[in-house]
């Protein structure tokens, strides 16, 4: 495909922008509903973040001490959270939209002073020598901080569920509250680290908007990310690998659909062939890896899928049609669910005691 | 069945007893489809509002709702509005058309005026702004300023107000630079920061140095100043934060003496439902202070530009205009007529792209 004017290392490197703000939401998230709580306020949590760190960054003149008050004020928003759900036993779904909808007036109320003021420039990490690595420097190694502590975040919490004792305990308490407080587990107080947590990452992946992504104070500047960040949860199966490969596939398509539109760039017939062509051999192989029984009958019909797109490749080979910019901008949304829909075909699936109220004499 | 209709009838008859009692009071509702503090759009209905109630003081009461998103759930919050007892209720942006509609053929007592749309009833009216004006002055400001020949164009939806914008900034930056290209980025939003910040980034990467945008945030602004090297204008709303540079100029739609006036009307009892459309004659558009950034021959020029359209002697649509096919739209000389301006859905002759459905 020609790609006209457009630069693979700026796309990439606008990706890893683009996706840090619903990681970071996204991953608290998950901490949080692996704890076996559903908290639906991050998008309440985010926009309260992004006003704490922006006034606290503005006010200071440094974007760190704006951060770590972003990480503050989302956390103070989700100790509300956490004592109306744990202590007060109130429903949790309600409490969350409950906690969007007072994060907005909250954060709009917080924010009258600071519309169109400009805040400190966030700087960039210049890594000497990785960062002077062509292509791969620009794409990986010249970021903010930011980006590589939700890269960080990323495997520290994916190593922490997995093969840690505190992980161990955070999904027993998702899985069976009722389980983990006969072993002797404080299941409310562990629940109430896990919210405080979520609170911190939103307001984290908040502040990266007003901070560094835009960077300004506007009202309700956050626009619905909280809400993708909860999605992702879910479409990721809450693992918090595919948190990330979701949060760069939605980042990246909607970067490089709107890279694709401003350069108008042709789309190329012979693209649907391909995937005909590749996508029976990849689910063939993932198949033979999973040591699978294949039949006869199931190679025989992925060779006619795939010689037929092999064909219909070859014929259309140089037929271009514009991109249709309707399709273009559903795309991110489209894709991120299609792929991790697919890659939860395995039997992963939510933890046993999401959403359920505890209380210790039940 | 039966409660739900005890309920209806109750929450009807307590709408009616608020009108009855509103009789002293006039209720002027207003439906927003942003952030009040968007410092953009619906910032300055918003101020539109603040000065009907500066004007009419006690005698008229102000409600309005923010964030309202234009379809099925615009409806219901247009509803409560009327249910509420409000008198005259605008709502301010294009897609809540049918919802306005709607309610509008539900509340006969009620006066509606629907911003930017065409659709009318007795009790419906439309008004909007002939922004297009504002376009050709950022046009030819643009087409003199950019050294890339690149200007990039965040538009929102693909309706008339904005196709109509985007051709009269292209013609108007074509006739005094004819090497200008246009890139178009379609958010399909209206208010998304960080989305639009991203629409700004990608332009800016791709080479342009002019931003241009139909969307209601000041994001853009904020981008193109990280950026550097880059002019924007200011859209719906002067946007002066970001003065002198990047934004250099900006389109302001000043609702306030229209918002006045068709209040009066309602308390007066003479409203009647009407198609408004006015531009910078009457001063519903303005062009916000051109900075120091820009040349002063460039700034002399766009004021001539602006003081031409402003007593009717210029229309910016004035031929001979091809349409993108190469068709003939306009003749020597001939001006578009407004039938044909509020249903525009083509691009004009020169710029790239296809409009999306």
């Amino acid at each position: 495909m020609d790609m006209g004017s457009i630069s693979p290392e700026l796309l990439l490197a606008s990706l890893m922008v683009a996706a840090t703000p619903i990681l970071l939401a996204a991953l608290g998230e998950l901490v949080v509903e692996r704890a076996g709580v559903l908290n639906l306020g991050v998008e309440g949590m985010m926009i309260t973040g992004a006003i704490c760190g922006f006034a606290v960054a503005v006010n200071s003149g440094s974007p760190a001490f704006g951060f770590v008050a972003a990480a503050a004020g989302g956390a103070l928003l989700a100790l509300l959270f956490a004592l109306l759900t744990q202590f007060a036993l109130a429903n949790q779904v309600a409490s969350g939209l409950a906690l969007t909808l007072f994060g907005l007036g909250l954060s709009s109320l917080l924010g009258q002073g600071y519309v169109g003021i400009k805040p400190p420039p966030v700087a960039k990490l210049d890594i000497p020598l990785l960062g002077d690595i062509p292509f791969l420097g620009r794409v990986l190694f010249s970021h903010d901080l930011m980006v590589y502590l939700g890269l960080a975040l990323v495997g520290l919490i994916w190593s922490m569920l997995k093969y840690s004792r505190a992980g161990l305990i955070l999904r027993a308490v998702g899985e069976n509250h009722d389980a983990a407080h006969a072993l002797g587990y404080k299941v409310v107080r562990i629940r109430v680290a896990a919210i405080l947590f979520g609170g911190a990452c939103a307001g984290l992946g908040g502040a990266y908007i007003s901070l560094i992504r835009v960077p300004q104070w506007t009202e309700g500047m956050t626009a619905g990310a909280g809400w993708i960040a909860l999605a992702l949860v879910v479409f990721a199966s809450w693992k918090a690998g595919r948190v990330l490969l979701g949060a760069w596939l939605f980042g990246g398509v909607t970067v490089l659909q709107l890279n694709l539109q401003a350069a108008s760039v042709q789309f190329p017939l012979s693209t649907f062939g391909w995937m005909f062509f590749g996508a029976p051999l990849i689910y063939l192989i993932h198949l033979k890896l999973q040591r699978s029984r294949i039949s006869w009958r199931a190679i025989a019909f992925v060779t006619a899928i795939s010689a037929t797109g092999l064909g219909y490749a070859l014929v259309m080979r140089g037929a271009f049609t514009p991109f249709k910019v309707e399709y273009l901008s559903m795309s991110p949304y489209l894709i991120t669910i299609l792929v991790l829909v697919i890659m939860a075909g395995d039997k992963s699936r939510a933890p046993a005691s999401l959403g359920r109220i505890f209380h210790a004499s039940q | 069945m039966k409660l739900t209709h005890l309920l209806t009838s109750a929450a009807l008859a307590l709408g009616l007893a608020t009108t009855a009692m509103a009789q002293d009071t006039t209720k002027v509702g207003f439906i927003y489809v942003g952030p009040i503090g968007d410092g953009g759009w619906t910032y300055e209905h918003d101020k539109g509002r603040l000065a009907v109630e500066e004007h009419f003081g006690d005698q008229v009461e102000t409600v309005y709702q923010e964030s309202v998103p234009e379809g099925a759930d615009a409806e219901r919050a247009i509803t409560q509005m009327a249910l509420q007892g409000a008198d005259l209720i605008f709502t301010t942006s294009f897609g809540f058309m049918e919802p306005t509609v709607a309610v509008a053929e539900k509340f006969p007592n009620v006066k509606f005026e629907h911003a930017t749309g065409y659709k009318t009833l007795p009790n419906l009216s439309t008004y909007s702004a002939r922004f297009y004006e504002g376009r050709a002055v950022q046009g030819h400001i643009a087409g003199k300023m950019t050294k890339s020949n690149i200007v990039g164009y965040i538009a929102s939806f693909p309706i008339p107000e904005v196709i109509r914008g985007i051709n009269a900034a292209y013609l108007h930056a074509k006739k005094v630079n004819p090497d200008i290209e246009f890139k178009i980025i379609w958010a399909y939003t209206w208010f998304d920061p960080a989305k639009e910040a991203d629409a700004a980034t990608a332009l800016i990467e791709q080479g342009a140095d002019v931003i241009l945008q139909h969307t209601d945030s000041t994001a853009p602004q904020a981008a193109a100043e990280k950026a550097g090297g880059v002019i924007t204008f200011g859209q719906a709303s002067d946007m002066a934060e970001y003065k002198p540079l990047p934004r250099v100029s900006s389109i302001i739609d000043n609702w306030s003496p229209y918002y006045i006036a068709r209040t009066q009307a309602v308390i007066d009892g003479t409203w009647e439902s009407q198609q408004v459309w006015q531009g910078i004659d009457k001063g519903m558009v303005e062009i916000g202070e051109i900075t120091d950034a820009v040349p002063a021959d460039v700034r002399d020029e766009a004021l001539a530009l602006k003081q031409a359209m402003a007593d009717g002697t210029y229309h910016p649509f004035t031929g001979p205009i091809n349409r993108q096919d190469g068709s003939a739209w306009l003749t020597e000389g001939e001006v578009a007529d407004d039938g044909t301006l509020l249903g525009m859905d083509f691009y004009v002759e020169g710029i790239s792209g296809q409009i999306p459905n």
